[in-house]
């Protein structure tokens, strides 16, 4: 048992956990004292300092802190031997480990889970709503649904899903052994978990979860009930997991690239998360800053937004979107790089304008700085600063509508594979551009103002993150598939999948356009009988959508368990990830490849991206890559 | 056989899209006009799905038409496509002519908020306070008369009116739908907007429409617009109770 709680793992973590509570109340008890504060057993300010120090005993018990503690306290640090690396069983998937490849799995697993949470959430809002009235929840709960729905799917599923398929595939698409960073990898991974989890046990404290919205405007949530602190610490927790992924993919995509692979030759994959990663470091500290403010306000009495003692509500606002308008690129841009990938695969074409859409992806990152007051036009801001970023909104389309009408032509005169992964790709396609319309709408200043806080928004933004982000998701989920277990899916499964999400989608988010613009506000637990109809339709609609999730679960769960064993290349790829088994080696290159052509060379006679036999060298006598070692930098040739 | 295809396609695509405007300019997408500002609105509004429906179903056909020109047939199974890498004239002109359609929308939209948001001479001040979870709405006096206080907004016909918005503790969002406008209402700032109601008389809902805690759903009073002259009667009567309440 003791050696149980000695040795780095998950008893050590829950101990971790425990000391960390402890400790809580050990600094909380003599301050409170000192202070003369009564009562000198305060619960709620024992649970704030705890949702801090608890999560880090945990951390520390899991081990995640071991190695660098070892190396600061100047005892010797166990030689790097990548025991940590690949995964025996199923409980290495509950250790610290460092290979991406494990932590890409349980990155995407863990995201997953916090998909079916999200929406287990919404069809309880959908249930309550079917009816005008109040049926199931009380209107505070209710507020409570919608709150935690939107967070857990932002913070804790399209954010990290992105960064564990990236995880997974992209070390192996630039031919790198492992991530620049693999400790900090695997810390980043073991943030997630305490974030969600924090936000999911709000739901358990006196006076119910977070229920500000997702938004948690201030003054609402300074003074909201202790629920509140669950999301305002959860963030920090989501948000520190997501700057050091960033870090690292950027360090490992300008470092680690194999021999000849120049920018020019990346997946645009890699440059959509190269890109995506830059919008996390810049924007994300402005979350985190937003949250403290609150936090402070709320725990030690701060007036950041007390506008009788010289605080600024709006200023809230300005520094929240400064980095949520770039979320939602930070949200899109890697499914742009998926559809990339598929779509030239599955069309058997190159990419069209291949340049210009890396160049799109780097106009998107400068463009997405700019706009972010366009979520605040009916907040009250000075006036003049509407129109300039009315005119930033509008153009910000024009890089995305290059991209759309690239991936367009791209299809032209291909050879179009029909299967699960280029169906959610297509149906991507068609509805992220009715996102991007409605975005063009919402654009203008004088339908914003009518349509903003109302489902007109509701629609947009499923629109575009459902319709967008999670059909990019699932069109990588069935692409990688193959790759990341071994196994192929069930083709006929994966399409019955698509085609209920796709309807389903459209009949639950579509009429909510209607039901916004004619005046049916958002985040409401009641509404007037006009809307009745519609949101019976909607209610029956959504249950559908979630019907089709469990289909997915029962595919990918029964697929992973018995499918027949993949291929190397099932889909007849030139990108490097699929020059490799299925699943690939512990060291994911036996032999470090170089790069000699473009990732996407379809319908070229003899075109390869990679060899993985030097130009010049015989075959057979090249000796194996270091394993876990430093790449060597990309060669000029 | 590349030119006929093309031709096929744009076919498709101009009946789909005359199709798709007289659908969507045949659906009432707003509630009924209860400002001079709504005609406005619904008019950029009209003009935003006219432009849209063609750029949607351009997608759409051309996403079909290559379902269903360009799938695999058997035996293609390691067949490839043409290895097309872009083309610099379209690439030139996809981008530029987005670019000054949007450009061209937002002038348009720019000229309209100018007129939506145009002072008017005569205009009356109501004074809108939101608080958990209500509004109430307060009529400056005449000549140092007492202000005349209402749980329901009431509203001459035919008058432009400023709302001049206030909160007594978190932000809420003051909103007629029939409006069209509306604006949050900010603990701290005075935040304001103008509207000129039609010469219906009708009752319209006020909706908070900012998150604004567990009442948020039911914060929903009643707009009355009344026919000038009911409405001095309404008025003087509301002065004469504030004048004898203290």
């Amino acid at each position: 048992m003791t050696a149980a709680l000695r040795a780095p793992g998950l008893p050590r973590a829950f101990l971790g956990g425990a000391l960390g509570v402890a400790l809580a109340y050990a600094l909380v008890l003599p301050i409170r004292a000192l202070y003369g504060l009564e009562p000198l057993l305060d619960g709620e300010a024992v649970c704030i300092v705890a949702l801090i120090s608890a999560p880090f005993g945990f951390l520390f018990g899991l081990g995640a802190f071991d190695y660098w503690f070892y190396w600061a306290a100047g005892r010797p640090t166990r030689p790097e031997d990548h025991s940590g690396h690949g995964a025996k069983t199923w409980r290495d998937y509950f250790r610290v480990n460092t290979d991406h490849k494990v932590i890409g799995i349980q990155y995407t697993v863990t995201s997953f889970f916090f998909l079916l949470v999200g929406g287990a959430l919404a069809m309880l809002m959908r249930a309550e709503l079917a009816q005008p009235g109040m049926q199931f929840v009380s209107t505070d709960a209710f507020n409570g649904l919608f709150s935690v729905h939107a967070s857990i799917l932002i913070f804790l599923f399209i954010i990290p899903v992105f960064a564990g398929l990236a995880n997974y595939v992209l070390p192996l698409m630039i031919g790198a052994p492992d991530m620049a960073f693999p400790r900090l990898n695997a810390l980043s991974y073991w943030l997630l978990p305490l974030g969600g989890t924090m936000m999911m046990a709000s739901f358990l404290v006196p006076g119910g979860s977070f229920a500000t919205g997702w938004t948690a405007y201030a003054p609402l949530s300074t003074d909201a009930p202790l629920g509140q602190l669950f999301f305002t610490i959860g963030v920090q927790f989501a948000g520190a997991s997501s700057v050091a992924t960033a870090l690292n993919f950027l360090v490992t995509i300008i470092t680690m690239r194999a021999p000849g692979m120049s920018f020019w030759r990346m997946p645009l994959l890699v440059w959509a998360n190269f890109s995506t990663s830059l919008l996390v470091v810049i924007a994300t500290p402005f979350v985190a800053a937003s949250q403290f403010f609150i936090l402070l306000d709320r725990a030690l009495g701060f007036n950041f937004f007390v506008p009788d003692r010289g605080g600024d509500v709006l200023m809230y606002q300005h520094v929240f979107w400064f980095y949520s308008h770039p979320a939602v690129y930070i949200m899109m841009l890697p499914g742009f790089g998926i559809i990339s990938e598929i779509i030239s695969v599955k069309a058997r074409k190159p990419i069209f304008g291949y340049r210009m859409m890396a160049f799109s992806l780097l106009a998107i990152v400068v463009l997405g700085f700019t706009v972010w007051a366009h979520h605040m036009f009916v907040s009250g801001m000075q006036e003049w600063i509407r129109v300039p970023m009315m005119i930033t909104t509008a153009i910000i389309a024009v890089p995305t509508g290059i991209k759309i009408f690239s991936w367009l032509a791209t299809l032209w005169r291909g050879v179009l594979h029909m299967d699960t992964a280029m169906l959610f790709a297509l149906g991507f396609l068609t509805m992220f551009v009715l996102g991007g319309i409605s975005g063009v709408v919402l654009a203008m200043i004088p339908v914003t103002i009518h349509v903003s806080d109302t489902y007109f928004i509701v629609a947009h933004i499923h629109y575009v993150l459902f319709g967008g982000s999670l059909f990019t998701i699932f069109a990588g989920i069935y692409y990688w598939f193959p790759k990341m277990t071994g196994r192929m899916y069930d083709e006929r499964l994966g399409k019955v999948h698509f085609w209920m999400t796709f309807v389903g989608f459209n009949l639950t988010f579509g009429p909510m356009h209607i039901i916004g613009l004619k005046g049916m506000p958002r985040r409401v637990a009641d509404y007037a009988e006009q809307f009745a109809g519609w949101n019976l339709f909607i209610s029956i609609a959504s249950f559908m959508v979630g019907l089709s999730t469990l289909v997915f679960v029962y595919n990918m769960v029964s697929s992973w368990r018995g499918g027949p064993r993949a291929e190397a290349n099932p889909w007849r790829a030139l990108t490097l990830e699929w020059q490799v088994s299925s699943p690939p080696p512990v060291f994911n290159f036996d032999r470090i490849p170089t790069v000699v052509g473009g990732p996407y060379e379809y319908g070229v006679p003899g075109a390869v991206h990679g060899v993985f036999d030097r130009p010049g060298e015989k075959p057979g006598e090249v000796s194996p890559a270091p394993a876990g070692g430093v790449a060597t930098a990309p060669r000029k040739e | 056989m590349r030119r006929h295809q093309l031709a096929q396609m744009l076919i498709i695509g101009a009946i789909a899209s005359a199709g798709g405007i007289a659908v969507a300019l045949a659906i009432d997408w707003f509630p009924k006009v209860g400002s001079t500002q709504a005609r406005d609105v619904d008019t950029l509004f009209d003009v935003l799905l006219i432009v849209s429906v063609p750029i949607f179903v351009l997608v759409q056909s051309i996403v079909l038409f290559c379902v269903w020109k360009f799938r695999m047939r058997p035996g293609e199974e390691l067949k490839d496509g043409p290895p097309i890498h872009g083309n610099t004239m379209l690439e030139v002109i996809w981008t530029t002519i987005p670019a000054l359609l949007l450009v061209g929308l937002c002038a348009y939209a720019y000229v309209v908020l100018g007129d939506i948001e145009e002072r008017e001479p005569n205009t009356m001040v109501v004074n809108v306070t939101g608080e958990q979870f209500a509004w109430t709405f307060q009529y400056p006096g005449e000549n140092g008369g007492k202000p005349v206080r209402s749980d329901q907004l009431y509203l001459p016909a035919n008058r432009p009116v400023e709302f001049k918005v206030r909160s007594k503790d978190v932000i809420h969002d003051f909103w007629v739908p029939e409006f069209r406008m509306k604006i949050d209402a900010v603990p701290g700032i005075t935040t304001e907007y103008r509207i000129t109601t039609t010469g219906d008389v009708r009752n319209y809902p006020v909706v908070c429409a900012e998150l604004c805690g567990l009442g948020h759903a039911t914060m929903r009073q009643t707009a009355h617009v009344l026919a000038p002259s009911e409405f001095e009667t309404w008025m003087a009567r509301k002065r004469k109770e504030a004048e004898t309440t203290t």
